[in-house]
């Protein structure tokens, strides 16, 4: 791999927002009253308090200011022209934060970046897009937006309309456009900018299989002809598959610098990441309550097997093996389930174990979650027992192991051979029935 | 090692100082997009109107008609001689164009907030945008002023060389408040209330629709320290001739390029935190 000089150099990278304090909670109606008449000079302090960092430095000795989020923390590293960097983390890790440095959309608190080049980002793609304006005057806008002259729009305008395969249109308005033709026409004009650093943030989900062929390979393209891609992106395989090196984040910390592969699976297997299988071998430090105390946690596969990737279509079991220590105990074993933006989609418990006093010993529940439920995407799943006899919780370790869903097409699956969009927070398979009325005579019934 | 060096500027990101004078040559790399936006916001206003660029008119044309009635007509406000029409014509016209660019000016930065977290281009390009797309209304109002002009028989005088000079002093006031006002509004949104109300009070704060003349002279001072009583007079002195009253115009331009110029400060000075508060 022939790789040229540095062009992004970032050095002590630092980064803190602060927050609005919070509200007050006041008990009495004369309280309220008073909060409420005084609540401009409060307001005032508080948003003019956005602006002010003065107190910085006693936050970084240690003395934390509550409303101040530290985003990123002393990130240092460089990149070489030609490579191609996965940027890995967790929601929160501060990935946003750096790449909307980088970007010049917000400023350091602390630390320096040097960039050699233009850098351009596909986070931005459709920014400015006016829904009164034509598909014409939008790809000039855009394009002057994201950093383009007029006369570069112009030497470049037939390919981005040939890209987006929107000719007809081109004097359309765009809100007459169909969300797909617009997501088109906003990433061939983002795809065209020929940045020297390219930024890539997880966006190829967008259009039908073909574009986003289209998409891969105009990537590759620009990968080829020796540009900068820096690439987020929270799905491993992508990483693992586009990048030659990558960097794992953690609490705005760089906690890793490496080969996709290695980052991917420290990722996948660390506290950073979370792993898809936990155990205590010590029972003394192991989670656990009078009665009860957890021992291994994971996520299997049909076989039984600990995986960490299943296909949309296949069954994947959440498993908890405890220790009952005192006997005659009713216990509830629950699972919880989110998804990469935190939201929780189920809850389960054992219904079947229930009414049953437990002897003690090593117990093993395992929910299956059917195939074809989830939607494909990284997910989280906390676990607890419950003594339903004292009603305490035994243990509740939340988020402790993770899993991830692929997306597949074709036989049995809910897409079936439909490559575009589905979006959504679960992917059921669900039944269909379409009937047909010809001349409101016969109705007949497909199956 | 091998490879072509990297090309491209070298771009340095770095806390920003407290300090800062604009970019020009920054914003002169962006020309294009300003011209893009300029031509957004144009085309944007008139979209689904019946009347489209008519509005332009009918708008100063609607107030001037109403104002003759008010205060020439039943009020019977003293105008240096001239017709009430011509007089408040000449006025309005700068006014509105004044007005509403300061409007839209101050709100700019929170209309746009979407951009404003997504991608970077000059902050100050969000605040001076409607300062010059509003000049098409204002060009087309100007035909009002000429139809009028025309209709009481004013021939041009030299005076007219001078506006030009005046057109360009007309811009930089709601530029260097929307500046400042957009600033400020993306922490604090009561701007958007402040506004309309002081839009309101500042009619009455220049010559608009009276004379400045029976004014007692221990007060012009601080009366023509209203960067709009210049530019009126100005604009009065420009199109309906005779001696330009400087004593009033002066000291308006002394505040506008204080306004300007501080409101270019404020607003470098506070643009480094806009993408995290607004």
């Amino acid at each position: 791999m022939t790789q040229g000089q540095t062009v992004i150099s970032v050095d002590g990278l630092s980064k803190v927002y602060r927050i609005g304090q919070k509200e007050r909670a006041h008990d009495s109606l004369v309280a309220a009253t008073f909060d409420f008449l005084l609540a401009p000079i409060r307001n005032y302090r508080k948003f003019a308090s956005l602006y002010r960092f003065n107190d910085l430095e006693t936050d970084a000795s240690g003395t934390a200011v509550a409303d101040m989020i530290w985003a990123l923390r002393g990130v240092s590293f460089s990149v070489r022209q030609g490579e191609v960097l996965g940027i890995v983390g967790r929601n929160g890790a501060g990935k946003s934060t750096l790449l909307k440095i980088l970007t010049r959309i917000t400023p350091p608190t602390r630390g320096c970046v040097q960039i050699r080049g233009r850098v351009s980002s596909l986070l931005e793609v459709g920014t400015g897009f006016h829904q009164e304006l034509t598909g014409r005057e939008n790809v000039y806008l855009n394009g002057t937006i994201l950093g383009m002259t007029k006369k570069e729009v112009d030497r470049k305008f037939d390919e981005i309309v040939d890209f987006a395969a929107i000719e007809k249109f081109l004097d359309t308005p765009v809100k007459r456009y169909s969300s797909g033709m617009a997501v088109r026409l906003a990433f061939a004009v983002a795809a065209h900018l020929e940045p020297e650093i390219l930024i890539v943030d997880e966006v190829l989900a967008v259009g039908d299989a073909a574009f986003q062929k289209k998409c891969i390979n105009k990537m590759q393209d620009v990968g080829r002809s020796g540009r900068t891609i820096l690439f987020v992106s929270h799905n491993m395989p992508a990483v693992k598959m586009l990048c030659n090196r990558a960097i794992l984040l953690n609490e705005g910390r760089l906690m890793m610098d490496g080969t996709p592969h290695d980052i991917v699976s420290s990722y996948m297997s660390s506290d950073v990441g979370v792993p898809a299988a936990r155990q205590w071998d010590d029972p003394r430090t192991s989670p656990g309550g009078s009665v009860a105390t957890l021992r291994e946690v994971r996520v299997v596969g049909p076989a039984g097997r600990v995986v960490d990737t299943v296909d949309i279509r296949e069954t994947v079991g959440l498993q908890m093996e405890y220790d009952v220590r005192v006997p005659g105990h009713i216990l509830m074993p629950q699972f919880y389930v989110y998804n990469d933006e935190g939201l929780l989609l189920f809850g389960t418990v054992d219904r079947e174990w229930q009414p049953h006093p437990r002897a003690v010993g090593r117990y093993r529940s395992t929910a299956w979650i059917p195939g074809n439920l989830l939607t494909a995407g990284t997910f989280y799943v906390s676990c607890a027992l419950l003594s339903r006899s004292t009603d305490t919780s035994q243990f509740y370790e939340q988020q402790v192991i993770a899993f991830m869903v692929t997306d597949n097409m074709g036989e049995g699956t809910a897409r079936g051979d439909w490559a575009g969009w589905m979006g959504g927070v679960v992917r059921p398979r669900l039944e269909w029935e379409t009937s047909h009325n010809e001349g409101a005579r016969k109705l007949h019934t497909v199956r | 090692m091998s490879a072509q060096p990297a090309e491209g500027p070298v771009t340095v990101i770095r806390p920003s100082s407290a300090f800062a004078w604009a970019d020009v040559k920054e914003l002169a790399q962006y020309r294009d997009l300003f011209y893009f936006l300029v031509r957004r916001d144009i085309k944007v206003l008139y979209a689904q109107t019946v009347l489209g660029f008519a509005w332009a008119i009918l708008n100063p044309l609607i107030q001037i008609v109403i104002f003759t009635i008010i205060f020439g007509r039943v009020a019977g406000i003293d105008t240096d001689g001239f017709p009430y029409i011509l007089f408040v014509t000449v006025a309005i016209v700068p006014w509105t164009y004044m007005s509403d660019a300061m409007v839209q000016s101050s709100q700019s930065l929170v209309t746009e907030q979407h951009m404003l977290g997504k991608v970077y281009f000059p902050r100050l390009i969000y605040p001076l945008t409607p300062t010059i797309s509003k000049l098409l209304d204002f060009s087309i109002a100007l035909l009002l002023v000429i139809a009028v002009l025309f209709h009481y028989q004013i021939a041009p005088t030299w005076n007219l060389l001078l506006l030009p000079f005046f057109i360009v002093w007309m811009v930089a006031i709601p530029a260097g408040v929307g500046m400042w006002f957009s600033a400020l509004a993306v922490r604090f949104r009561d701007v958007k209330f402040a506004m309309q109300f002081a839009i309101r009070m500042l009619l009455y704060t220049a010559p608009i629709l009276y004379t400045a003349s029976p004014l007692p002279e221990k007060y012009r001072l601080l009366y023509s320290l209203n960067p709009l009583v210049g530019v009126v007079e100005g604009f009065r002195g420009c199109l309906l001739g005779g001696a330009f009253p400087w004593e009033y115009i002066l000291p308006g331009l002394a505040t506008t390029v204080l306004l300007f110029m501080s409101g270019v400060m404020y607003f470098r000075k506070m643009e480094r935190v806009f993408a995290d508060v607004v």
